[in-house]
């Protein structure tokens, strides 16, 4: 039902979409302010997008860099977290949208990519040996779209990694746990010292989600996933599926996650501060977690705080080196973008392969996704974290995008309420499994 | 000047033209925006692509979805909550208010504080009173005597909590209504009353009370179009859980429009909403007779 006319029909979108925002909420109208902009014309600055956190210093400081060489300028917004999202996509297709924007791949994107709202990059990258050697292959991929490239790893890998306490541990005379048996061990051991053994924003759902995730890949293999992110619903029907869920259910039930997560939230910092407050004995976290408590609590991440991979499944058919969690952030363009301003924004893009993106990624505390980072780990300011996670990115078998960035948003929303009501016992693990095959 | 008015004088109303800029502005941002709202309820949007047309399916879909009749029971005893919590509370709190005492000048200036804050910042501040580790939970359930400080994890106390930063909110406002209302009250019939004999209460029963009806209409509607639109709230303190045992209808809309980007359903429940609170505040002011606009002061 495309318009012949792309014009006018983008006119009515923009129009409805202002429409439905200042109908909707009074407080998103403000979004709605037109910028005197038109698509495609030459020489002018192209707009880039940015997720605002604690590296964001980083894209400010190439942004400049680039600038200082290139014909064609760049501006960089930086949009505060959690409306980053609603931001992007209501501004797509409008005259306001970014021409360069940060985003997660995969469901992130696919809806931009099924309205040709993107560059397909895929045969930029093939052309230019900088993009074509410079990315990790597995990264590429994981962000890739009906196998087609539409974005450029721009940022550090992201695995999720359970952190510990090790003085906890120590105390108690464990090792952290490389096997399922001995992760439930723990459990009890903590619980009898009337320690939490699991730190969990439960308010924020996603952090629940990251169990699952888990769960799910060491009990039936990345390829249960796979099916789902590839539109099959009855993959959620699988067994290992329901396992995944019957033991979230009995960790529960063994009080693992202390009996008051539901209202502890990560975002504000409420989990993180229990966990380094030695409240809590272990936290499973992006590897993002590491830098944020050096910054928060610096004395306990130094002293304290241990990490290990998600424990074995025995018994399960999952490879324990699979990992979860965000390949990596991507650059992706707007397909309003053309003739020298792409060529700008590919000029752009590589800049993101280079030695030196890569070096300032590293000195963030970041592991670069780039085939020129393992040299460079050695230089990081925690060489052993660092490391730790080189060697966990490179041997995994798989990495599975989280799955509320892997899915459509029309899906993703409804599986966030539903492992929300699974982890608050409102539905047993057979209704969670029977209500996501329904989506 | 003074020459030409008396040459020509004019009486009564300005003309037309004086009402363009203000019947502009409401075109604009009002009208049309709710006309196209209505047009995308008939349609399938997602806010990339062309709206398609699939005629009554949102709208059949609102009877049939069981997220929906949640969001509606949820709203309703919201309201009737709110409404009952806060009317008693603001109307003795305005009462007193409006005495013209120091002190109560001076405490109902602290009371209007909450209002002067924006509802996200509140809702950002209640968030963290509400954390069972570093908040005050644990004090607030020794309190209520609750089992656990879980109180946002928990479908009642995650309503509760919501009923009562709102009220919180908004309790200031509507006791500043009251105050108005009260000082209105002539003197006189406190006077009379007393000669006749009437306590405090007494006179709060029949001449406070019955002056302030028309007060009570406008607060009353306020407030229930205020709690059937509740929704920053909700998004920070709750987003809706846990579950959806806050998901009220402002908040199911969003969800809906702008996190699954079904947009045409949500327009749908916009237009819904819109109807509900639109019907709901005129249902109200007939009911109450406040239409008739009989005063209040017959024979002053």
């Amino acid at each position: 039902m495309r318009s012949p006319n792309p014009w006018r029909s983008r006119r009515t979108r923009t129009l409805a979409a202002a429409a439905a925002l200042a109908a909707a909420a009074p407080l998103l109208a403000a979004c709605g302010s037109d910028g005197p902009r038109s698509g495609g014309g030459g020489g002018e600055a192209l707009e880039v997008w940015v997720y605002q956190d604690g590296s964001t210093t980083i894209q400010e400081e190439f942004v400049e860099k680039f600038n200082e060489t290139s014909d064609i300028d760049v501006n960089l917004t930086q949009i505060a977290g959690d409306s980053y999202q609603e931001r992007a996509r209501t501004a797509m297709g409008t005259p306001n949208a970014p021409d360069i924007f940060f985003n997660w791949g995969g469901g992130s994107i696919s809806d931009f990519v099924a309205e040709d709202m993107l560059v397909d990059l895929t045969d930029i990258v093939a052309e230019e040996p900088e993009l074509r050697d410079g990315f990790l292959p597995t990264i590429m991929d994981a962000g890739a779209v009906d196998g087609r490239y539409y974005g450029v790893p721009m940022r550090g890998v992201q695995p999720v990694i359970l952190f510990y306490n090790k003085t906890l541990f120590a105390d108690a005379g464990l090792e952290p746990p490389s096997t399922w048996e001995a992760f439930t061990t723990a459990v009890e051991t903590f619980q009898e010292q009337d320690v939490t053994p699991v730190a969990l924003g439960g308010a924020d759902i996603w952090p629940n989600m990251m169990w699952l995730e888990y769960l799910l890949d060491r009990e039936g293999g990345s390829e249960v996933f796979d099916r789902i992110r590839n539109g099959d619903a009855s993959a959620w029907g699988d067994p290992a599926m329901l396992a995944a869920a019957e033991t979230v259910t009995q960790l529960l039930d063994d009080g693992a996650f202390g009996n008051d997560f539901r209202s502890v939230a990560y975002t504000n910092d409420g989990a993180p501060t229990f966990f380094a407050q030695g409240e809590a004995a272990m936290h499973l976290m992006g590897s993002w977690e590491f830098a944020n408590q050096l910054t928060n609590q610096p004395e306990f991440a130094e002293s304290d705080l241990g990490w290990t991979t998600f424990p074995a499944v025995e018994g399960g058919a999952g490879d324990p080196s699979a990992v979860v969690g965000n390949p990596t952030n991507y650059w992706s363009v707007n397909s309003q973008v053309e003739g020298e301003r792409l060529d700008a924004a590919v000029e752009f893009l590589k800049l993101h392969a280079s030695e030196e993106y890569a070096q300032a990624l590293i000195d963030n505390g970041d592991i670069p996704a780039t085939t020129n980072a393992e040299e460079l780990i050695g230089s990081a300011p925690n060489p052993e974290y660092a490391q730790f996670q080189w060697d966990m990115i490179s041997g995994a078998s798989s990495f599975t995008l989280s799955w509320d960035q892997a899915l459509p948003a029309s899906q993703a929303t409804p599986m966030l309420d539903s492992i929300d009501k699974l982890f608050g016992g409102q539905l047993t693990p057979q209704e969670f499994v029977d209500s996501m095959q329904d989506l | 000047m003074k020459q030409r008015t008396s040459t020509k004088p004019r009486a009564g109303r300005p003309g037309i033209a004086w009402a363009v800029p203000g019947v502009l502005f409401f075109v604009f941002f009002a009208a049309a925006p709710m006309a196209i709202v209505a047009y995308l309820s008939f349609t399938d949007w997602d806010g990339l692509s062309n709206p398609s047309w699939t005629g009554l399916d949102n709208w059949s879909k609102l009877w049939e979805d069981d997220s929906m009749r949640n969001a509606v029971w949820l709203s309703l005893l919201l309201t009737a909550f709110t409404w009952l919590t806060q009317t008693p509370v603001t109307l003795l709190l305005g009462v007193w208010a409006a005495g013209r005492q120091r002190n109560r000048a001076v405490l109902s200036a602290i009371f209007f504080l909450p209002l002067l804050a924006s509802s996200v910042a509140l809702a950002l501040l209640w968030r963290t009173i509400f954390d069972p580790n570093f908040g005050l939970a644990p004090d607030i359930a020794d309190l209520f005597n609750l089992d656990s400080a879980d109180l946002l994890g928990t479908p009642r106390g995650a309503f509760a909590a919501i009923l009562f930063v709102t009220g919180w909110q908004f309790v200031p406002f509507h006791m500043l209504i009251y105050q108005g209302g009260v000082r209105q009250i002539p003197r006189s019939f406190y006077d009379a009353a007393a000669m006749d004999g009437a306590g405090t209460i007494r006179q709060f029963f029949h001449i406070t009370l019955p002056q302030l009806r028309n007060t009570i209409v406008t607060s009353t509607v306020l407030m229930v179009v205020g709690a059937l639109t509740y929704f920053d709230t909700v998004l920070i303190l709750t987003r809706g859980g846990p579950g959806d045992s806050t998901e009220i209808v402002p908040f199911l809309m969003y969800d809906t429009g702008f996190q699954a980007f079904d947009l045409g359903y949500a327009s749908a429940i916009a237009c819904a909403l819109v109807a509900v609170a639109t019907a709901a505040s005129l249902l109200l002011v007939r009911l109450t007779g406040f239409t008739r606009m009989r005063s209040t002061r017959e024979g002053l």
